[in-house]
């Protein structure tokens, strides 16, 4: 019995033994990045794209912007994607650690409201409107209480999860709080879910990526955008979205690099200057929205100046110039 | 007497319609039965048949070689599974290794060693309530305990671990279970003649149980095989465009463990990654990696029957 016990328990170190070794050796230039499912698609262009030039291995994972920031101010990644800025109890987790990160911005996205496209009725909506339908407690049911010229058509609401970044983002957007929302519609992680609970339902509305409403142009419609009252309806485009119309619905996406990462592992470093030079090649090609030329340039050079810190201070904020941004890291 | 059975004899025959009715509802009530039953049936069967096909159907341009021996990408018709199927059969190879004995181990002791008492009684009404529990619970047993417990971190080594201890009591009850279709006359005829405990163990029951132990290991194994829940949440990495440091090595002691360390992806996460993609070509990918997991899966389990059918054929008591 004993001898037995023994030689399970020299096994048992050899075990440890060979893992202990195994982990040194495994030493391999690894970039580990994880983080927002909506960034995901840019950075997993940009690791396919880095790896074939570089022998340096890029790791993606897909944890959402919160699981992310989790790992990253835990410090097991060195970058972490983001759909919305870091919010202060990420900001306090990270200092604890004591991780310091570089925050930059690398595309935008525009939200985009979208209707069943048997739904005739609506031309365009007010982000007052839009609040009547999506507030806290709201009571509207039917595209009547919308406004009185519409038809009496049940309303069929699809959103995004509650912990989605999207979600931060809209209800800030549009209800004035992040996260303040009328909690009565079916939600869904999966915007492939929204899409087809949209298509199924003529009275149908929903809000997501502008991507997903791309793949999906032949189902549904996307509705243009009221900012206030004598402003212009604008309909989601690139080019809207750019030139600053599309508003408030169009999102800043950013990622977060370990600021010791970024000095200390040359690759990490190589990897970051790759992304901003690629961006507005990839970031297109992947269904989301380049930042203008100038604000590469500038986030370019705030990289370079390696300056850490977030210009938001824990609180998302809606329709903000990624030029101010920097400058009040600086 | 006699008086009585005539009169007996007579009411059958007065009542012969009634009997020939009656056998006529049981002849139905047959019919019935077997009609309900395979209507019970082909609602499983037909409901797998036609996500099977509508999955081959969906996926049929995505059939071929390259789709195997192509690294993830952004764009989908040059997207591949080969780090999902290696991962999938890296993790699968530690599941085994940690299922098997362990498993195999338990059954055997509970059956054949273990006092009868209050404590085993618990033991057993755990292993028992084990296989219910819902896999996202070892996931998050393991991200505790493998991945930040022990430091394990998000390898492969962590994901085996995990899908072993999700797929033991499966194992073990159907260890106990082969053990126990072996009748007691095989084990009494072995003490008989004078075996010890460790000889009819080890050359009767075991070796007659194979066939129950192989079928339930596989059946184990292919239940593993598809767990997505369980690796999400011990955070397996979507995007990863490497393989991890092959097992076996050209210098001696050829074989490495690196590989357990290694960062990884299993083919039912790539397929969920897939599917949440906005571009409809990517779901192409996904039916594809469904079908496929569909078809490895039914493989495992054919052998399963097959070994079992074998092993039991070349048993003879």
């Amino acid at each position: 019995m004993k001898t037995t016990l023994v030689k399970s328990m020299r096994i048992a170190a050899l075990i440890a033994v060979t893992f202990a070794t195994s982990h040194v050796s495994a030493a391999d230039k690894v970039i580990a990045i994880d983080g927002s499912s909506t960034v995901y698609p840019i950075t997993e262009a940009m690791a396919e794209e880095f790896q074939k030039i570089q022998k340096v291995k890029v790791t993606v994972g897909e944890s959402g912007t919160g699981g992310g920031f989790k790992k990253f101010c835990r410090g097991e990644t060195d970058i972490s994607d983001a759909s919305r800025p870091i919010a202060q109890k990420e900001m306090d987790a990270c200092k604890e650690a004591g991780i310091q990160y570089i925050e930059l911005p690398i595309a935008y996205d525009a939200l985009t409201v979208v209707v069943n496209s048997k739904n005739d009725w609506v031309k365009s909506l007010s982000v007052d409107e839009l609040k009547s339908i999506w507030k806290p407690g709201s009571t509207v049911k039917s595209w009547k209480q919308v406004n009185s010229t519409y038809p009496d058509k049940a309303l069929g609401l699809f959103g995004p999860g509650t912990a989605s970044g999207t979600f931060d983002y809209f209800t800030e957007a549009v209800n004035g709080k992040a996260k303040a929302s009328r909690t009565d519609y079916t939600p869904s992680e999966d915007d492939n879910v929204l899409v087809q609970g949209v298509s199924g339902n003529v009275g149908g509305m929903a809000y997501f990526g502008y991507a997903y409403y791309e793949a999906n142009k032949d189902k549904l419609r996307a509705i243009p955008i009221i900012a206030k009252d004598g402003a212009p309806a604008v309909m989601p485009s690139a080019a809207a979205v750019k030139d600053g119309t599309y508003q408030p619905l169009s999102r800043p996406l950013f990622i977060y690099v370990n600021a010791t990462a970024a000095a200390f592992k040359p690759e990490v470093k190589a990897f970051v200057n790759f992304y901003l030079d690629n961006a507005p090649k990839l970031v297109t090609e992947v269904g989301y929205v380049e930042l203008p030329t100038e604000d590469y340039v500038a986030v370019k050079a705030h990289y370079k100046s390696m300056k850490p810190g977030t210009g938001f201070g824990g609180k998302n904020e809606v329709g903000i110039k990624i030029k101010d941004l920097i400058n009040r890291i600086k | 007497m006699a008086v009585q059975t005539t009169q007996t004899q007579a009411s059958v025959l007065n009542n012969l319609d009634a009997v020939r009715a009656m056998i006529r509802r049981h002849k139905r009530n047959d019919i019935l039965f077997a009609a309900v039953g395979l209507i019970a049936l082909m609602i499983g069967l037909l409901t797998l048949l036609t996500l099977f096909i509508q999955l081959v159907s969906d996926g049929y341009p995505r059939f071929n070689l390259q789709f195997f021996s192509d690294f993830p990408s952004r764009r989908p018709g040059s997207a591949g599974i080969l780090t999902a199927w290696v991962g999938s059969l890296l993790v699968m190879l530690v599941t085994f290794f940690t299922a098997v004995p362990v498993g195999v181990g338990a059954g055997v002791y509970l059956e054949e060693y273990a006092p009868k008492n209050l404590f085993s009684d618990l033991i057993e009404i755990n292993v028992s309530n084990l296989a219910g529990v819902p896999s996202i619970i070892y996931g998050l047993l393991a991200l505790g305990l493998f991945v930040y417990g022990l430091g394990l971190g998000q390898s492969i080594l962590t994901a085996g671990l995990t899908l072993g201890l999700l797929i033991l009591p499966v194992v073990i009850v159907s260890t106990r279970e082969a053990i126990r279709g072996i009748p007691v006359a095989i084990r009494e005829a072995a003490y008989a003649v004078g075996a010890t405990k460790w000889q009819v163990v080890s050359d009767h029951i075991v070796k007659y149980s194979q066939g129950g132990i192989l079928t339930g290991i596989i059946i184990g194994m292919s239940r593993a095989i598809g767990e997505t829940a369980p690796i999400i949440t011990i955070g397996a990495l979507t995007f990863i465009a490497f393989l991890p440091p092959s097992p076996i090595s050209d210098v001696a002691p050829y074989l490495n463990f690196e590989w357990l360390s290694s960062g990884f992806t299993v083919l039912p996460i790539q397929m969920f990654n897939w599917l949440s993609r906005p571009d409809h070509a990517f779901h192409i990918n996904a039916a594809a990696t469904g079908a496929i997991i569909i078809v490895v899966t039914l493989l495992m389990n054919g052998t399963a029957i097959y070994l079992r059918y074998k092993i039991r054929k070349n048993i003879k008591w």
